[in-house]
C-alpha cells in the first residue's frame, strides 16, 4: 500500500494537517502536499480511468507532465475539469473526482473496452464509423460522446476573477531550477531587467531531490542562497507559481501565473495572464524523463523514477513497500538509493543495459540491492495494482525467466530536454545519439526581427545532464543572453561540483527489444489516451509514414499533456517500423500553451460589465430611465423604441410613426459619425472619396453623398456640410464613423500624401437631436433663438446659432420625409438640450423615437441603409442612385470599377419597392423564385428583399428589394416562398411609398 | 460626465472636464510654434512627449497633431486665438473638450495597475513625467501621461467612459496586487 512515511518530506509540513475530500470520501493531508502525494499518503492510489478503454489508472509522474492523475476539481461556480492532481497544491475544503469512469471508479462498466482492445485498434473510429452516413450522426457520435470524454464541461458561473498584466523587460527567464537560478544571477549581475518566472510553488527543480552538491553546499541551501541575491537585486523579478506558456513572435512570451488555486476564496483574482515583450528569452526548463514500454507499464504502481524518488523525498511519501527499479540509465539507481534510504525495500534494479551502470551502481551495490544487468520486464503483473513482474532478458522475446513480487515499478527511460519553448516560435532541434534525445541546436533557434536568434535554452533544457554541465551551461548561455541585449557580461566562478561518474545510458524503445505482439499490444505509449506500441505499428504498416499522419491517425500526443511522455517513445516505435532512423522522422510541432491554461486567465478582466466596452450617448441615461428597449449597434447601444406601460415592442414602433408624421418625434442622433475634412485641398479630396461632387457645394449648404470602395462596392452614405471655404462636415453610418475616418486617413496617407487635407473625427463632441414632424419648427421656435424659418434656413441648409440658449448648429435634413432639423449641440450639453426639447415639445405632442421607427420612417420614403440594402456587393447604380454619381468627375474612388463589364451589366438585380398583393409583410431576407432550377437542381431565384417591413403609416406590408432588371418590370408581380411553406405575392413598384414629391419635408 | 471616486490598489478618479484642442500643422513651421507658445507660452514637444506649464499642457499626438488641455472655461478663447495665429497656414484646430473623458490613477501602485491594461513598458526608466503615449486600455483607445512620479492622468472618448471607469476600477481592485513595479 501507498502511505506516509514517518519522516522525510522535504516540502511538507506535519504539523498542519489539511481536509480534502475525494469521491465525497474524506480524507486528510498535510500542508505543502499536492491533490497526488495527499492521496497516495491515503492509499488512494487508484485515481481515474483511461479515455479509451478505461482502464485503472494512477499517477505516473509527480510534475506538470502528468498524463493520468486528471480530476474534476470543485464545484459549481469553482467548477474545473481534467486539473492535474501532480501540480494541485492541497488546500482545505478541496473537493476532487476522479473522471471518465461510470458508474463508479471502483467498477467501471466502460472498462469492457480493455477486453475488446483487439477490436479497437488504431484508427478505428475512422474506419467504423464513417460509413454508413446517417449512421455517424445519429448513433456512432452520440454513442462515443457519452462514452468518450475526460472532465466535464463546467456549467456554473465561473466565481473567479482573472487579469493580464503587460510587462516588458531584457530577459525573460523560464523554469526556476539550478540553471534558471544562475542564468538569472548572471544577467542580474550585469545589471540586466530580469524576470524569472518557476511553474511550482518552490525552486530549484530537480536539484535538491537529486542530491547536487554545489560548491561545498546542498542543493537546498544553494537555491536559498541564490534566492536571497537576487531578492537583493531590484533588477531582477522572480514569480513563483508562474509558468512560460508559450512563446510567440518578436520576444512575445506569454506567463501563467495560479494566485489563488492553493488557496481559493482569498481576495484578487485567480489566475494572471502575464503579457510580457522581451528582447530574449532563457528557457531553462529542464527535462522529462522518459517511461519504457514494456507490458503492463500504465498498472497502478508503475511510475517514472524521478516520481517514486520525488514522493518520498518532497511529501514523505511511499508508493509501496517493495520496489522494483527498471532502467536504461544511471539516474534511476538515485532512486533505489533514496527508497533505500528511506528504509523501504527494493528487491532489484533492473538495468537493460549488459555493462549495468557507474558509480551510482556500485553504491547501489554496496548498499545491498540486487542489481541484475542485460534484463527487463516482461510483464507487469496486477490489475489495479501492481503485484509483481516478469524479468527477463532484454535482448530476448520475453521469456520468464523469473517472477518479483512487488508493488510499485519505477522506471526510467532516459531524459528528453523540455524544448517546447525553444521550439514554439521555430527553433529546430538536433538528435543526441549520445543521451537519445532530440535536443535545442543552438545554431538554429527562433529568429527575431534583428535575424537572430531570441532564444536561447540552458541547463538541462539544452541538454546537459550532471550538476556540473548544468551549471555551467547556463552560466554560459545567460552570459551569450546578456551579449545579445548589448550587455557586458560579468562572468562568475564556476561552480565546483561533486559529481557521480555515470555510465553511458543504452536507448530501449521496447522491453524487451523482441516483445511479441501480445506483449506490445499491452505496453503503453500515451497514457491518457492509450496509444500502445501495437497501435503506432499497426499506423506505419497502414501508411502513415509522416509522424503528424501517425499522431492523428492514433491519437498518440494529442490528450491534455500533449504527449510530454509518450512523444519521443512513439517515434522512435515508428522510426523502427518504417526502417528509419529517430532523426528523419523527425517530432510533430510544438505549439503552445505548454500546459493548458485557463479560458479564464486567457479573457482577463473582460467578463459582465466590462466583456465589452459598451458606447454610450449623452442621453443613454434618459433612454434607460425611460422604457428604452436595447438595440446594439456596433458597440453602441441605441433605443429600438421606448415601450410605454403595457403596449408591445410592435405597438410602441408603430406610436413612435405615426407620432412623428402627424405631431412631433424626436431621435437621439448622436451616434451618427462626424468627421471634419479641411484644408486647401479638401475639396478635391471629397471628390475622390465621394461619387458625386462636394467641391461645388455652396458654404452653408448640405448634399447627400454616397461612398465607395476602390471596387465600386457602396460602402458608407451620408449628408455632407460645408462649413466655410475650406472645411467640410462629414456625416457617416453610426458603425462607419471610425473605420470612413480611418479609411480617409489611409488613403490621405498613403496615396495623396502631398494633398493639404486634415480630417478629425469628432463623432463624440457633439450631442445630435433630430427634431421631425409637421410641430418641429414650433417647438424649436418655442425655445428660441436663431430662425429656423424656410426662408432663413431651407431644406437642405444649415447654420449654427442657439437654440433656447444652447450655441448649436442646425441642419435642415431629412431622413424620414417629414419636416426634420438635426441639431448638434456640445455634448455635454446634449441631455440639458433633449430635456429642453421634451419640456417644450409637450404641448405640441412630442415623443421620442427609436431605430425601428427610423428605418421604417426611411423606408416609407425609399431611402436606402447601408447594411439593409447593401451589402458589399451592391453598387449606388444597383439602387437607383445614379443621380448621386457624378458624370462631371474625372475620377472617384469606384469609378473605373464601376464600368466593368459585369458591374454594367442588364442582368443586374435592382432595387424596386414591393407591395404585397394581400397587404401582409414579406418574411425578412426573403428570396423571390424564379422559373426552373439552376446547375444544382435548385431552384432558380430572381430577387430578394433588403428591408421588409409594415408601415403603420400605410397600414400594409411594404419592402424594397433588388430584383433581376427590376425598374424595367413595374407592375409584374414575384413570388416569396416563406419558411412555413406558404408564399407571398408582391407587386414590383416604386420604393417611394410615401409623399412621392416630398412636399412634407420641404415647408 | 460625473466626477466619481475609487480607492483601491490606487485612487482612481474621473476628473472633471477640462479644455481640449485638437492641433494639427506642421508641426515645425515658425508660425505654428508661435501659435502653440502664443495660448500656452509652451514649445511643440517632440516624439512621444508632453510638455506642461501653469494652466496648460501640450502633448505630441502624430507627427502633424497635437493635443493642447488647458481650462474648459477659456478653451473657447483658445481655439479662437489659435485659428487667428494660424490663419493663413494648413491647420485644423478642433475642440474636442466634450468628447475626452480623463481619469486620474495615484498612488505607489499606480504604474501596476495601468500595465494591466496597457500594452505599454511602464518601466520608471521607460516612462515617466515628461512622456505621453497614445495606446489601448483593454479594449478601447486611449492616452496618458504622468503628472508626476506617483500619478497617471489617462483620457478616453466620452461613449465608453463608464467602460473605461469599471476596467480601471478591476484593476485597482484591492485584491489584485501586483508588486512589479511598487
Amino acid at each position: 500500500m501507498s502511505t506516509r512515511l514517518a519522516t522525510g518530506g522535504r516540502l511538507i509540513d506535519r504539523s498542519k494537517p489539511v481536509s480534502f475530500s475525494f469521491n465525497g470520501k474524506k480524507l486528510k493531508g498535510v500542508a505543502g502536499d499536492t491533490l497526488s502525494s495527499a492521496l497516495l499518503a491515503n492509499d488512494q492510489m487508484l485515481m481515474g480511468r483511461s479515455f479509451k478503454y478505461h482502464r485503472p489508472r494512477s499517477v505516473v509522474t509527480s510534475d506538470g507532465s502528468e498524463p493520468n492523475a486528471l480530476f474534476n476539481l470543485g464545484r459549481e461556480g469553482t467548477f474545473e475539469p481534467n486539473a492535474r492532481g501532480t501540480v494541485t497544491e492541497l488546500f482545505d475544503g478541496l473537493e476532487a473526482e476522479s473522471q471518465n469512469h461510470f458508474p463508479s471508479l471502483e467498477f467501471d462498466v466502460g472498462a469492457i473496452n480493455t477486453k475488446l482492445s483487439r477490436f479497437l485498434p488504431a484508427g478505428f473510429y475512422y474506419k467504423m464509423f464513417i460509413h454508413p452516413r446517417p449512421f455517424w450522426k445519429h448513433i456512432y457520435e452520440p454513442f462515443i460522446r457519452k462514452s468518450a470524454g475526460l472532465g466535464k464541461a463546467p456549467k456554473a458561473r465561473d466565481v473567479d476573477t482573472y487579469e493580464h498584466f503587460y510587462a516588458f523587460c531584457d530577459l525573460l527567464i523560464v523554469g526556476g531550477g539550478i540553471a534558471g537560478l544562475e542564468a538569472a544571477l548572471e544577467a542580474g549581475a550585469a545589471g540586466l531587467d530580469v524576470v524569472l518566472f518557476e511553474q511550482t510553488a518552490h525552486w530549484g527543480g530537480r536539484a535538491p531531490v537529486d542530491g547536487a552538491v554545489i560548491d561545498g553546499k546542498q542543493a537546498d541551501a544553494w537555491v536559498a542562497d541564490a534566492l536571497t541575491q537576487l531578492d537583493a537585486m531590484p533588477n531582477v523579478k522572480c514569480r513563483a507559481r508562474t509558468m512560460g506558456a508559450g512563446v510567440y513572435d518578436h520576444g512575445y512570451a506569454i506567463g501563467y501565473e495560479r494566485l489563488s488555486d492553493h488557496a481559493p476564496g482569498e481576495d484578487g483574482p485567480r489566475h494572471r495572464l502575464w503579457r510580457i515583450r522581451a528582447k530574449h528569452i532563457v528557457t531553462a526548463t529542464g527535462s522529462i524523463e522518459r517511461p519504457l514500454s514494456f507490458a503492463g507499464n500504465d498498472v497502478p504502481g508503475v511510475v517514472l523514477a524521478s516520481a517514486a524518488r520525488d514522493y518520498v523525498v518532497n511529501w514523505g511519501v511511499s508508493l509501496g513497500d517493495r520496489t522494483v527499479v527498471v532502467t536504461n540509465n544511471d539516474d534511476a539507481y538515485r532512486t533505489a538509493i533514496a527508497l533505500k534510504e528511506a528504509g523501504l525495500n527494493v528487491p532489484v534494479i533492473i538495468d537493460a543495459r549488459a555493462g549495468g551502470g557507474g558509480s551510482l551502481a556500485e553504491r547501489a551495490v554496496a548498499m545491498g540491492i540486487r542489481v541484475e544487468n542485460g534484463k527487463g520486464i516482461a510483464k507487469v503483473k496486477g490489475g489495479k495494482r501492481v503485484t509483481g513482474v516478469e524479468i527477463c532478458a532484454q535482448a530476448g522475446e520475453g521469456a520468464a525467466l523469473e517472477e518479483i513480487a512487488c508493488d510499485v515499478v519505477a522506471m526510467s527511460g532516459g531524459w528528453s530536454p523540455v524544448v517546447h519553448l525553444w521550439s514554439h516560435c521555430g527553433g529546430k532541434l538536433s538528435w543526441d545519439e549520445t543521451h537519445a534525445m532530440f535536443k535545442p541546436d543552438p545554431v538554429r533557434g527562433p529568429i527575431g526581427a534583428d535575424g537572430k536568434a531570441f532564444v536561447t535554452t540552458a541547463g538541462a533544457a539544452s541538454g546537459a545532464m550532471g550538476t556540473g554541465d548544468v551549471l555551467a551551461d547556463a552560466q554560459a548561455q545567460a552570459a551569450l543572453a546578456v551579449k545579445a541585449v548589448g550587455g557586458k557580461p560579468k562572468t562568475a566562478k564556476a561552480a565546483v561540483v561533486e559529481e557521480a561518474e555515470a555510465a553511458a545510458m543504452e536507448p530501449v524503445w521496447m522491453m524487451p527489444q523482441g516483445a511479441s505482439y501480445k506483449l506490445r499490444s499491452k505496453a503503453w505509449l500515451d497514457f491518457q489516451n492509450d496509444v500502445k506500441v501495437s497501435d503506432v505499428q499497426l499506423a506505419a504498416q497502414e501508411g502513415f509514414e509522416s509522424v503528424e499522419h501517425a499522431k492523428r491517425y492514433t491519437t498518440l500526443g494529442m490528450a491534455t499533456d500533449q504527449g510530454k511522455l509518450s512523444n519521443i517513445n512513439g517515434l522512435a516505435v515508428l522510426a523502427k517500423e518504417l526502417g528509419t532512423d529517430i532523426p528523419s522522422v523527425g517530432t510533430t510541432t510544438f505549439r503552445p500553451p505548454y500546459t493548458p491554461i485557463s479560458m479564464g486567465a486567457i479573457a482577463g478582466e473582460a467578463r459582465g460589465d466590462i466583456f465589452q466596452p459598451l458606447r454610450k450617448t449623452p442621453m443613454h441615461g434618459w433612454h434607460d430611465e425611460n422604457g428604452a428597449h436595447w438595440e446594439p449597434v456596433g458597440h453602441w447601444r441605441r433605443p429600438y423604441c421606448f415601450l410605454r406601460d403595457e403596449e408591445s415592442v410592435e405597438e410602441a414602433v408603430n406610436r413612435e410613426v405615426k407620432n412623428t408624421r402627424q405631431a412631433l418625434g424626436l431621435l437621439d442622433a448622436s451616434t451618427l459619425g462626424k468627421v471634419i475634412v479641411t484644408g486647401p485641398d479638401a475639396g478635391k479630396f471629397l471628390d475622390m472619396m465621394y461619387t458625386n461632387m462636394m467641391s461645388n457645394l455652396k458654404v452653408g449648404r448640405c448634399r447627400y453623398g454616397l461612398m465607395c470602395s476602390e471596387n465600386g462596392f457602396l460602402s458608407d452614405d451620408g449628408v455632407v456640410a460645408r462649413i466655410d471655404e475650406d472645411t467640410w462636415l462629414c456625416h457617416t453610418t453610426t458603425g462607419g464613423a471610425d473605420r470612413i475616418h480611418g479609411h480617409m486617413e489611409e488613403w490621405l496617407q498613403t496615396e495623396w500624401w502631398d494633398w493639404k487635407v486634415y480630417t478629425a473625427n469628432v463623432t463624440e463632441q457633439y450631442a445630435q437631436v433630430a427634431v421631425v414632424g409637421p410641430n418641429a419648427r414650433k417647438v424649436l421656435e418655442k425655445l428660441g433663438g436663431m430662425d429656423v424659418s424656410a426662408e432663413t434656413l431651407p431644406f437642405m441648409a444649415w447654420a449654427d446659432g442657439t437654440i433656447g440658449g444652447f450655441d448649436c448648429r442646425a441642419y435642415r435634413i431629412s431622413f424620414s420625409g417629414e419636416l426634420s432639423y438635426e441639431i448638434a449641440v456640445p455634448a455635454a450639453q446634449g441631455r440639458a438640450f433633449w430635456d429642453a426639447l421634451l419640456e417644450a415639445g409637450a404641448e405640441f405632442g412630442v415623443m421620442p423615437y427609436g431605430t425601428e421607427a427610423l428605418h421604417i420612417m426611411r423606408a416609407e420614403k425609399g431611402f436606402i441603409m447601408i447594411g439593409d440594402e447593401t451589402d458589399g456587393t451592391v453598387i449606388p447604380q444597383d439602387l437607383g442612385l445614379n443621380w448621386a454619381i457624378s458624370k462631371k468627375k474625372e475620377d472617384f474612388l469606384g469609378k473605373r470599377a464601376q464600368e466593368r463589364m459585369h458591374m454594367v451589366s442588364e442582368d443586374r438585380w435592382k432595387l424596386v419597392g414591393l407591395e404585397t398583393l394581400d397587404g401582409s409583410v414579406i418574411p425578412d431576407g426573403a428570396y423571390a423564385v424564379g422559373e426552373g432550377v439552376n446547375a444544382n437542381g435548385q431552384r432558380n431565384m430572381q430577387g430578394r428583399v433588403t428591408s421588409t417591413y409594415y408601415s403603420p403609416t400605410l397600414d400594409r406590408g411594404i419592402a424594397m428589394g433588388l430584383i433581376h432588371k427590376g425598374p424595367d418590370r413595374m407592375g409584374e408581380t414575384v413570388t416569396f416562398p416563406k419558411v412555413d411553406g406558404g408564399e407571398v405575392k408582391a407587386k414590383i413598384v416604386s420604393p417611394i411609398f410615401y409623399d412621392p414629391e416630398g412636399e412634407k419635408q420641404n415647408v | 460626465m460625473s466626477e466619481r471616486v475609487f480607492e483601491g490598489l490606487a485612487t482612481v478618479s474621473q476628473q472633471p472636464q477640462r479644455g481640449m484642442v485638437t492641433l494639427r500643422g506642421d508641426l515645425s513651421a515658425a508660425k505654428f510654434k508661435k501659435a502653440v507658445a502664443g495660448v500656452s507660452g509652451l514649445d511643440v514637444p517632440g516624439m512621444g512627449a508632453c510638455v506642461a506649464g501653469d494652466a496648460r499642457t501640450v502633448a505630441w499626438m502624430s507627427p502633424d497633431e497635437l493635443l493642447l488641455m488647458g481650462p474648459h472655461e477659456s478653451v473657447g478663447e483658445d481655439v479662437t486665438a489659435l485659428e487667428k495665429a494660424l490663419k493663413g497656414t494648413h491647420h485644423l484646430v478642433q475642440d474636442v473638450s466634450d468628447a475626452r473623458a480623463i481619469y486620474r490613477i495615484e498612488g505607489a501602485a499606480c504604474r501596476d495597475v495601468v500595465a494591466k491594461l496597457c500594452p505599454v513598458d511602464l518601466a520608471p526608466d521607460a516612462f515617466g513625467p515628461g512622456k505621453f503615449r497614445r495606446t489601448r486600455i483593454a479594449q478601447v483607445a486611449c492616452a496618458f501621461w504622468m503628472p508626476d512620479e506617483a500619478s497617471f492622468e489617462l483620457v478616453a472618448f466620452t461613449s465608453v467612459a463608464d467602460y473605461v471607469w469599471g476596467v480601471l476600477n478591476t484593476a485597482a481592485d484591492p485584491g489584485s496586487a501586483v508588486g512589479h513595479f511598487a
